[in-house]
C-alpha cells in the first residue's frame, strides 16, 4: 500500500519547494528586471521590484556599443565545436573502458577526473605562451581545442557510466553477427546509448557555454564569446548595473531556452541508471 | 559443413586457469551438449569457440582451418545467448536481418531470408514489433532466427532456456531439437541442466573444473559412466553411492546404483532399511531410505507403493546394474 501523506504535509512541502525554487531563480529574475530599469533606478534604495519605468534603452545601447550576434555566434561555435570534438574522442575511449577494461582502466578514469581538480590558473601562463607562439590566441580553433580538453574528462566519465549500463551481451551478439568495432559503435551502441549521449552533449554544451576563465583570458575580439561580452560591461567605465544586466540577460537567454526545451533530456540524463 | 576440432585449448584469466587444456572432436551435423555444474568452464569453452574470448593456447579448427586467432565475425558461427541479447532499438525484422544487411547482402535477399526464418519460428505476426513487446519465448525465437538466417557453419547456444519458465522450456527444447534435425547444422549447446543435455544431445561432453570428464551419447553416459563425477551428474535423482565395507565386498572402493534400479519391497531379499520420506509424484514414488552403513539410499518405485514414513523396507538390485569405482573414482569394468 502506498504511504499515506496528509494534505497539510503536501501543502508544506509544496511551499518549501516553491520557496527554494524561487530563491535559486531570484538572481536571474533580478538581473532580467534590472535590465529594464534606468541606470538610476537600477541601484535605488530601497530597490524597486516591479513598479518602475520599464525601458528598452539598455538593450539599444548594448547593441550599439558591441555586436551581440557576433559574440553569440562565437559562443555557439566554441561550445558546440568543443563538445562535438570531445565526443569524437570520448565515444571510442568510453567504449574501450566500458567493454574492454584492463587493470588500469579505473586508475585512468580517476586520473582523468583528477585533472579537473587542478585550478586552471595554475597553467594559464604556459598555455598563454604556447598559444601566443602558435598564433592560437583569439582563434576559434585554439579555444575549441582548449575547451574540448577541459571538458573531455567529464564527457568520457558520463559516456562511460551510460555505456556501462548497456548489456555486454548485445555487443557480443553484434560481433557474432559479423560486425566490426566501428560499425558496432555506430549501429548498435550509439542508438542504445542515445539518451545518454544526448544528455552528455547538452550538459557539456552548457558547461562550455558558461566557461569564462579561458575564454576571457585567451580571446579579445575575433573569437570572443558571450562571456567576454558580459565582462566588457564591468569595471573600466564604472559600474553600469542596468547595461550589465541587459548584456547578461542577452548572454544567458539562449542557454536558458536550450535548457528549458531539453530539461527532460537533461534530467533523464543525470539520473540515467539510478533507477531501473 | 561444420566440423569443429579443439586441440589443447586452454584459457587462463590472470593466474587462474579456467580450462587447463581440452581436446575435442565435433563432427559435422552433430548436436553436442556441454554440461557440467556452474563454474566448470562450459560457457568459457563455448566463448572460446565463438571467439568472444581469446585462447591462451591451443588450436580451434573449423572445417580444417585454425580460427583461434580470428575475430568472431570471421569464424562463420552464430550464437544464441542466455539473455537473448536482441537489439532493443530494432524491430524483430531488423534484428533478424541485421547481420545480413551489414554483410552487404541485397535487400530482397535479406527480406526473403527473414521471411523464411520467421515462418519456421512462428514469428511472422511479430516482425514489426520491438523486442520489448515480446514474451520471453518469442524473444528467444527471434534470437534463434537471427542465428539461422546467417546459415552458419555451426550454432552455439549458451544456456538459451534458463530464463524461461518450466513449461516453455520443454516446448522450446522440442523446437530446438526439431530445428536442428531439419537444418542438420552442427550445434554446440551449453547447459547446466542434465535433462536438457540428455534429451537434446547426440553427444554429451561432461565438464568439471575445466576438464572433459567423459564424452559419449546420452545413453552411454547413463549406462557406462567413466567415473564417479559423471555417474553422479547424469541421471535424476542422482545415483546412490556407497563406500566402505559394503563396497569392499564387491571388490570396489565405491559402488553406485541408480534409484530406478533398486527394487523396494516390504519383504524379500536385500539390504534392510527404514523409510525416512516418501515423495508421491503419481507415476513415480521416490523413497528416501535410511540404510545402516550408508549415507541413505534413494529408490524409485513405480506408481503407488503403499510405503510411508517409518516403514521397514528391503532393497534389492540386479548386480549387473551396480557400478563399481576404484579409490580414484574411476569406473571398474568387468
Amino acid at each position: 500500500m502506498a504511504r499515506r501523506v496528509s494534505p497539510a504535509r503536501i501543502a508544506l512541502t509544496t511551499v518549501v519547494a516553491w520557496t527554494v525554487g524561487f530563491v535559486i531563480f531570484f538572481p536571474i529574475l533580478w538581473t532580467v528586471l534590472t535590465s529594464f530599469k534606468t541606470e538610476l533606478e537600477a541601484f535605488s534604495i530601497p530597490p524597486k521590484f516591479l513598479f518602475f519605468k520599464w525601458t528598452l534603452e539598455n538593450y539599444r545601447l548594448v547593441q550599439e556599443r558591441s555586436d551581440y550576434l557576433a559574440h553569440a555566434w562565437n559562443s555557439v561555435v566554441l561550445s558546440f565545436g568543443s563538445v562535438l570534438l570531445a565526443m569524437l574522442i570520448a565515444v571510442p575511449a568510453a567504449w574501450a573502458m566500458a567493454f574492454a577494461p584492463t587493470e588500469r582502466t579505473r586508475g585512468t578514469l580517476l586520473w582523468m577526473l583528477s585533472t579537473k581538480m587542478m585550478p586552471s590558473v595554475g597553467v594559464l601562463v604556459p598555455v598563454y605562451l604556447i598559444y601566443r607562439d602558435l598564433g592560437l590566441l583569439d582563434s576559434h580553433i585554439g579555444l575549441i581545442a582548449l575547451l574540448c580538453l577541459a571538458n573531455l574528462p567529464i564527457v568520457v566519465w558520463m559516456l562511460f557510466t551510460y555505456f556501462k549500463e548497456i548489456p555486454k551481451g548485445i555487443l557480443e551478439a553484434s560481433r557474432m553477427d559479423g560486425i566490426g568495432t566501428g560499425r558496432e559503435i555506430v549501429f548498435v551502441l550509439a542508438p542504445m546509448a542515445l539518451p545518454g549521449i544526448a544528455s552528455t552533449l547538452l550538459l557539456n554544451v552548457v558547461l562550455a557555454w558558461n566557461e569564462a576563465f579561458w575564454t576571457l583570458n585567451l580571446t579579445t575580439s575575433k573569437a570572443a564569446p558571450l562571456t567576454a561580452f558580459i565582462a566588457s560591461y564591468s569595471s573600466p567605465e564604472g559600474l553600469f548595473w542596468a547595461k550589465l544586466s541587459a548584456a547578461s540577460t542577452l548572454a544567458i537567454a539562449p542557454i536558458l531556452v536550450l535548457g528549458w526545451l531539453t530539461q527532460r533530456q537533461l534530467v533523464r540524463g543525470l539520473t540515467f541508471g539510478a533507477v531501473k | 559443413m561444420g566440423s569443429i576440432r579443439l586441440e589443447g585449448v586452454s584459457k587462463t584469466f590472470g593466474r587462474t586457469t579456467v580450462i587447463p587444456g581440452v581436446d575435442l572432436d565435433i563432427k559435422d551435423g552433430t548436436f553436442v551438449v556441454f554440461v557440467g555444474p556452474s563454474g566448470c568452464g562450459k560457457s568459457t569453452l563455448l566463448r572460446l569457440i565463438a571467439g568472444l574470448e581469446d585462447v591462451s593456447a591451443g588450436r580451434i579448427i573449423i572445417d580444417g582451418n585454425d580460427v583461434a586467432k580470428l575475430p568472431p565475425a570471421k569464424r562463420g558461427l552464430a550464437m544464441v545467448f542466455q539473455s537473448y541479447a536482441l537489439y532493443p532499438h530494432m524491430t524483430v525484422r531488423k534484428n533478424i536481418g541485421f547481420g545480413l544487411r551489414m554483410a552487404g547482402r541485397p535487400r530482397d535477399e535479406v527480406a526473403r531470408k527473414v521471411e523464411a526464418a520467421s515462418n519456421v519460428l512462428n514469428l511472422s505476426a511479430y516482425l514489426d514489433r520491438k523486442p520489448g513487446e515480446l514474451s520471453g519465448g518469442q524473444r528467444q525465437r527471434v534470437a534463434i532466427g537471427r542465428a539461422i538466417v546467417r546459415e552458419p557453419k555451426a550454432f552455439l547456444f549458451d544456456e538459451p532456456l534458463s530464463n524461461l519458465d518450466a513449461a516453455l522450456r520443454v516446448q522450446m527444447r522440442l523446437e530446438i531439437a526439431r530445428l536442428q534435425k531439419n537444418l542438420a547444422t552442427t550445434t554446440v549447446y551449453v547447459t547446466h541442466d542434465q535433462v536438457e543435455a540428455m534429451t537434446l544431445a547426440d553427444r554429451i561432453v561432461v565438464l568439471n573444473g575445466g576438464r572433459v570428464e567423459q564424452v559419449g551419447s546420452p545413453l552411454e553416459l547413463y549406462a557406462r559412466p567413466d567415473n564417479l563425477f559423471v555417474a553422479g551428474f547424469i541421471g535424476s535423482p542422482r545415483m546412490n553411492f556407497v563406500s566402505g565395507e559394503l563396497a569392499a565386498r564387491m571388490g570396489a572402493a565405491t559402488i553406485g546404483v541408480r534409484p530406478e534400479h533398486i527394487v523396494a519391497s516390504r519383504d524379500g531379499e536385500g539390504w534392510r532399511g527404514t523409510v525416512v520420506a516418501a515423495e508421491h509424484l503419481g507415476s513415480d514414488t521416490f523413497l528416501y531410505i535410511d540404510v545402516p552403513q550408508t549415507d541413505g539410499i534413494t529408490a524409485r518405485a513405480i506408481g503407488e507403493l503403499g510405503l510411508k514414513q517409518g516403514d521397514p523396507v528391503r532393497l534389492a538390485s540386479d548386480p549387473a546394474r551396480i557400478h563399481r569405482f576404484d579409490s580414484q573414482g574411476r569406473a571398474l569394468r568387468q
